[in-house]
């Protein structure tokens, strides 16, 4: 049930956001959408908005799973593509990262600061909890052996930088193989992110930060799961809890980027885009005006770094010839 | 100071390529919009390699890492072997 500050007419949504996907291919003259699948609710109801928008058959899935992907990854996009007959192809990139070095730079750098992680072991990046600190964000690499014993390490800043570089291969090399879908089809490209990752700087800049069309960039969380259970996306997909996919050890959106369950997180980013006070959203949530200022502070502060993000090349003068 | 030379010199040249001007003691790094997160981890990282000294989880912090100021004072607090963690 939706909390009644993120209430939408979720029919109406769905039809304001098809009307949109198509003038899009209007406007681009392209033929269709294509798109990364990855069993996640965001890329599920991107491809079933897709679908009711233009047509199954105009909509291209690509599933694009690594070595470190985790096994849901690719039975949820089996499902889902199954479920909406979608014409699809698996893309596999873990040969290209192994070509890009990706594997070797990351358990490379991880080694620096845990010299006994080798093969078997997994591996994630972490970051303080908003709550745990009153000073700055610090990130930590966890690494757990096969027998269950498990390291964590803080990160210094070449070494993040070094990991943070490296990991974003995956999303760049995904947003390549779509482009060149997107390209041979002569199809335009749907981004999945929802507004939490829009707004909080949760994509990779020419990676998943890339499309032609974000059809879900004003939705919270919360919205795209309403929408999901409308779309009738499978059971199993709307109940996974979000996860990044990105690292070889399991790890949760909250434990790396959000501080907090999307739930609440959209309240407090409703609350805040909407003048609420912090005691208002405190009532709304299990959470103290406290915190709600220090999560306040970190939505800011994440603003401000996704800035960068989103901002197109800067151009010493105007080029006016070149517009809509 | 020669701490705080140093640490100035280190925050105009990396952080602001020159322009000193935008700089005092007391500016808030943060809250000038001079560095963000990344920016503090180099500036652990400049401490550590630069004055030997391992700066711990719970003393990355603003009354520590913040300003010109913060971080000479840090530095003399540290060198007189006293911990700066948050009370």
């Amino acid at each position: 049930m939706l909390h009644p500050w993120l209430a939408i007419d979720v029919e109406k949504e769905i039809d304001l956001i098809c009307g949109v996907l198509r003038q899009t291919l209007m406007r681009f003259k392209r033929r269709g959408y294509v798109l990364g699948v990855s069993g996640g609710i965001d890329s599920s109801v991107t491809m079933a908005l897709c679908c009711r928008a233009v047509g199954k058959e105009r909509v291209f899935a690509l599933q694009m799973p690594e070595r470190h992907s985790a096994r849901e990854t690719e039975t949820f996009g089996d499902l889902l593509i199954s479920k909406f007959g979608v014409p699809f192809a698996a893309e596999p990139i873990t040969e290209m990262l192994e070509a890009a070095g990706f594997y070797e730079r990351y358990d490379a750098t991880v080694r620096k600061q845990i010299p006994v992680y080798t093969n078997g072991w997994t591996s994630k990046i972490i970051s303080s909890n908003v709550f745990d600190k009153k000073g700055f964000t610090i990130f930590s690499v966890v690494a757990q052996a096969a027998s269950g014993e498990v390291i964590k390490k803080r990160l210094p800043a070449k070494e993040y930088l070094e990991i943070v570089a490296a990991t974003n291969f995956k999303q760049r090399l995904r947003k390549m193989m779509e482009y060149y879908y997107a390209d041979r089809m002569n199809y335009a490209v749907a981004g999945t992110p929802n507004r939490l990752e829009y707004d909080q700087g949760f994509f990779v800049k020419t990676g998943d930060g890339s499309a032609d069309v974000k059809p879900i960039a004003h939705l919270y969380k919360s919205q795209v799961y309403e929408l999901a259970r409308h779309l009738e996306i499978p059971e199993e997909i709307c109940s996974r809890p979000p996860t990044t996919d990105t690292y070889s050890m399991s790890q949760g959106q909250d434990e790396f980027y959000f501080s907090l369950p999307y739930g609440q997180m959209d309240l407090c980013l409703y609350g805040k885009n909407n003048g609420r006070s912090a005691e208002s959203i405190a009532g709304e949530t299990d959470l103290t005006v406290e915190q709600i200022n220090l999560i306040f502070n970190d939505i800011d502060t994440k603003r401000s770094t996704t800035r960068y993000l989103h901002a197109p090349p800067v151009l010493v003068r105007q080029v006016n010839e070149i517009g809509e | 100071m020669p701490n705080k030379d140093q640490i100035r010199e280190f925050i105009v040249s990396n952080f602001l390529f020159g322009e000193a001007d935008k700089l005092t003691d007391t500016t808030s790094f943060l809250d000038a919009g001079i560095i963000d997160s990344t920016g503090i981890l180099e500036i652990v990282s400049f401490l550590e390699e630069q004055f030997g000294i391992t700066v711990e989880d719970d003393e990355l912090l603003p009354e520590n890492l913040d300003s010109v100021e913060a971080v000479a004072g840090y530095l003399e607090k540290k060198a007189e072997g006293g911990s700066q963690k948050s009370e």
